[in-house]
């Protein structure tokens, strides 16, 4: 660290880009036996790394086309993956809307306005965001069997129950977002207020735009988030038509019927876009994840 | 800190908002009605503070403020902590597949059952005639009255001629459900019903209602509503179901600890439980935190490259890798064994034997969860001062003590919280469980559905959603204890993260 010789340095060099090649092959290992296999002729086969004879079967399939094989027997997509694609960006745009509309005014309001008992509520929001979801699922399945009497719109298998339920994601996103806030000098909404804006109207035209980048990395994690969820969904939607990707995507290695081929297409095919948004979006997400957890 | 509610200027003009509220509340309001008119006081009860809570706010001045985390509150309120709360509830109940329905609504089965006269079961056929239908029933030679086919309907029979058209049996099978409520009296004053998709017959109900707690079998036995058991019970005391929802007290808790079949496998459960979530932690944090230090090695080149394909498993969603996993895995033609079979000669169960299970839960999740450590450990490590490590290197300590002296000590306590939060994560980490081997293998000789593998969420999952009696009852109950050990992780993470917080502000 201070001052090391050439020598020693060098055999660290290679010890640690070493160390990091075989890493990588290991954990991206699974990774190319997905690409491989999408190629590979029919759904059990086993074979090399690098596909004899290489098909384009499986991704036919997923993109939701008929494939012709060479001896004219024609295959059908088992599953509707553009469909479930669709559901998922779906609820995860709207969703994601939802929770940050209410989680922005929420932290504005908690980093701004003076509100009785906000030191309690804050600390209250803080433990219950430890509660999951998933744990309450019982009684999710409970109240939207019932409220299904009231519209099916509200009930067991609609996009819409799902999303109001997903709106209970917000806690987390408010105590990011406050932290945000907390950070903007107070001198702005002092000058706003002088100037005789009302608190919507400093929140509107001086904190909104302020806060646009803090915004989108909620959005983003919110977004994948929702499109990664899976026990509210499964309890929830039951036709295979409103499923969501990952939902849907279990149905592929079912114990009777296993389509590992079909799979791996589709599962390239979903979650690319997800992975790319994630890779763009990583480097604010990280600032504010350590951030948001730290900052009081 | 600077905007007041009371301070304020009003400027545009009331009414339109008042408008708004008013239509809302009103809405609300109709909902909560609703939810009252079909049996559900309670959720009718919570929509209805909903309302009165949103009138206020929105329609008072005086509560400007509130107006901006009325939405967040509610929300959390309402999906949040009123789940959690109705979980608890359902755990003193004994909500299953057997006690599905409310008390009005099994009534309503009993009493719709019926038996059909065979002696009198005729087909039938559906005649078209202007807006309505005619049942034609070619046997007796009889046709009815023309009738709409929309609700409760009761229309007399008489000797015709068989009519001109009659409707396909697939267009009379989709007027099933006007057919379903009619009645028609033969010329003889005989009562007959639709008694299947192809016949009319004389149907008996099985069961009358003849007070409100009391029904009579067809053959004359007085069954009573036991509403301690929510089931109608005969003079033998014997179950007619379906049965109904009642409060049942500790039975639930009773059965938890009492019941041999259930307590053992649970105990077992549980300790894995903690066992998958501390090792879960510790891998992760361990290889994220190295991983981390190599990368923040000044001599390393190609950073940028190796960090963005070192995070790969957390940018794919974590559905997706978990089931390419399962595939990768599978003891007959996954990948994996492939390869062990072609370098040792071995194929691991890795499915059907306890232990190889867990260890591959345990390698599945580092796989995931070491990413986001790397990248947490990446920001902490920046903020060691360098000239402490140099200065401890010129004492004359080696790399590794320099780490485990100075460098871990201070990037521990700002972790901490998040390594909690972690624990909690993984605690109820049950997309991993459930994607990757749903529980399986099964624990043998037990009377409930629990795995070698389950965690305490995935088992409470597969009691209540699994084809195992939906023992919804059960579930709640088991999610009262997740409760508290949740709770008392959340405590703990509060105060880890108030200690690191005034850390930052002390320094």
């Amino acid at each position: 660290m201070i001052v090391e010789r050439p020598r020693d340095l060098f055999i660290k060099k290679c010890a640690a880009h070493g160390f990091m090649l075989i890493f990588l092959a290991l954990i991206l290992f699974p990774f190319f036996m997905v690409l491989s296999i999408s190629f590979r002729e029919g759904n059990f086969s086993v074979g090399s790394l690098i596909p004899q004879n290489p098909t384009l079967e499986h991704w036919y399939l997923a993109f939701g086309f008929d494939y012709t094989r060479a001896d004219g027997t024609v295959v059908e997509p088992p599953y509707p993956v553009m469909l479930w694609m669709w559901n998922s960006i779906k609820i995860g745009l709207i969703a994601g809307l939802g929770v940050l509309a209410i989680a922005t005014i929420s932290a504005y309001a908690f980093s701004r306005i003076r509100i009785k008992g906000k030191g309690a509520m804050l600390d209250g929001l803080f433990l219950i965001q430890m509660f999951p979801t998933t744990l309450a699922l019982v009684a999710i399945y409970a109240i939207f069997d019932a409220l299904g009497e009231v519209s099916p719109m509200l009930g067991l298998n609609s996009h819409f129950a799902l999303i109001l339920i997903y709106l209970a994601g917000v806690t987390l996103h408010i105590w990011t977002i406050k932290g945000y806030f907390d950070s903007i000098d107070t001198a702005l909404d002092k000058a706003a207020a002088i100037d005789g804006a009302t608190p919507w109207q400093t929140f509107r035209f001086i904190f909104l735009p302020l806060a646009v980048p803090i915004m989108s990395v909620v959005f983003v994690l919110a977004f994948i988030g929702f499109i990664n969820d899976y026990p509210i969904a499964s309890v929830l939607i039951r036709s295979e038509s409103q499923m969501t990707l990952a939902v849907g995507s279990r149905l592929y290695l079912n114990e009777f019927k296993y389509l590992w081929g079909d799979f791996a297409a589709a599962a390239i095919l979903s979650g690319l876009p997800i992975t790319i948004v994630f890779l763009i979006a990583q480097r604010y997400l990280v600032s504010g994840l350590s951030d948001g957890a730290v900052k009081g | 800190m600077t905007a007041t509610a009371d301070s304020h200027h009003q400027t545009a003009p009331e009414w339109p908002r008042l408008i708004w509220v008013g239509l809302i509340t009103t809405m609300l309001l109709f909902g909560a009605f609703h939810l009252y008119a079909i049996a559900q006081p309670l959720f009718g009860a919570i929509l209805l503070a909903l309302a009165a809570g949103f009138a206020i706010i929105f329609g008072a001045n005086r509560f400007y403020g509130a107006r901006f985390i009325f939405p967040g509150i509610a929300a959390v309120l309402i999906f949040i902590a009123f789940p959690v709360i109705y979980t608890i509830y359902i755990g003193f109940t004994n909500y299953s597949s057997f006690n599905l329905l409310t008390y009005e609504r099994t009534v309503e089965v009993l009493t719709s059952r019926g038996s059909v006269d065979p002696a009198t079961e005729q087909p039938f056929a559906v005649a078209r005639d202007g807006n309505g239908y005619r049942i034609w029933l070619p046997d007796s030679g009889l046709l009815s009255e023309t009738v709409k086919l929309d609700g409760e309907q009761s229309v007399s029979l008489s000797p015709a001629d068989e009519p001109a058209e009659l409707l396909a049996r697939r267009d009379a099978i989709g007027l099933r459900s006007g057919l379903q409520v009619l009645t028609l009296t033969t010329p003889e004053g005989v009562i007959i019903q639709n008694a299947g998709l192809r016949t009319f017959a004389t149907v008996t109900p099985d069961y009358v209602q003849i007070s409100p707690n009391i029904l009579t079998k067809s053959d004359g036995t007085i069954l009573t509503a036991d509403h301690a058991k929510g089931f109608f019970i005969d003079a033998a005391g014997e179950q007619v179901p379906p049965g109904w929802r009642v409060n049942i007290g500790w039975s639930n808790f009773e059965r938890v600890f009492q019941s041999e079949g259930i307590r053992r496998p649970m105990v077992r459960i549980f300790i894995w439980t903690f066992i998958f979530a501390t090792a879960s932690v510790v891998l992760t944090f361990a290889l994220g935190l190295t991983l981390a230090v190599i990368l923040q090695w000044p001599h390393l080149r190609l950073k940028a490259a190796y960090r963005i394909l070192l995070i790969l498993p957390y940018a794919v969603p974590a559905f997706i890798s978990i089931l390419v996993f399962k595939g990768l895995f599978n003891q007959n033609f996954g990948e994996i064994n492939l390869i062990l079979e072609a370098l040792f000669g071995i194929r691991p169960n890795w499915f059907t034997d306890g232990n190889l299970a867990r260890a591959m839960i345990l390698v599945v999740n580092t796989w995931l969860g070491y990413p986001y450590m790397m990248l947490l450990a990446m920001g902490f490590l920046q903020g060691v001062p360098e000239d402490h490590k140099k200065a401890a290197a010129l004492e004359g300590a080696g790399a590794l003590r320099v780490f485990f002296t100075i460098t871990l000590p201070q990037i521990i306590p700002p972790f901490l919280p998040l390594l909690i939060a972690s624990f909690a994560f993984n605690f109820n980490n049950m997309v991993l469980i459930f994607l990757l081997t749903r529980g399986l293998p099964d624990i043998p000789g037990t009377v409930i559905p629990a795995g070698e593998t389950d965690i305490l969420a995935s088992f409470t999952y597969r009691l209540a959603f699994d084809n195992a009696g939906q023992q919804f009852g059960l579930a709640g109950a088991i999610t009262l204890l997740i409760f508290f050990v949740v709770a008392v992780i959340s405590y703990a993470n509060f105060v880890a993260m108030r200690r690191a917080a005034q850390r930052q502000t002390g320094r």
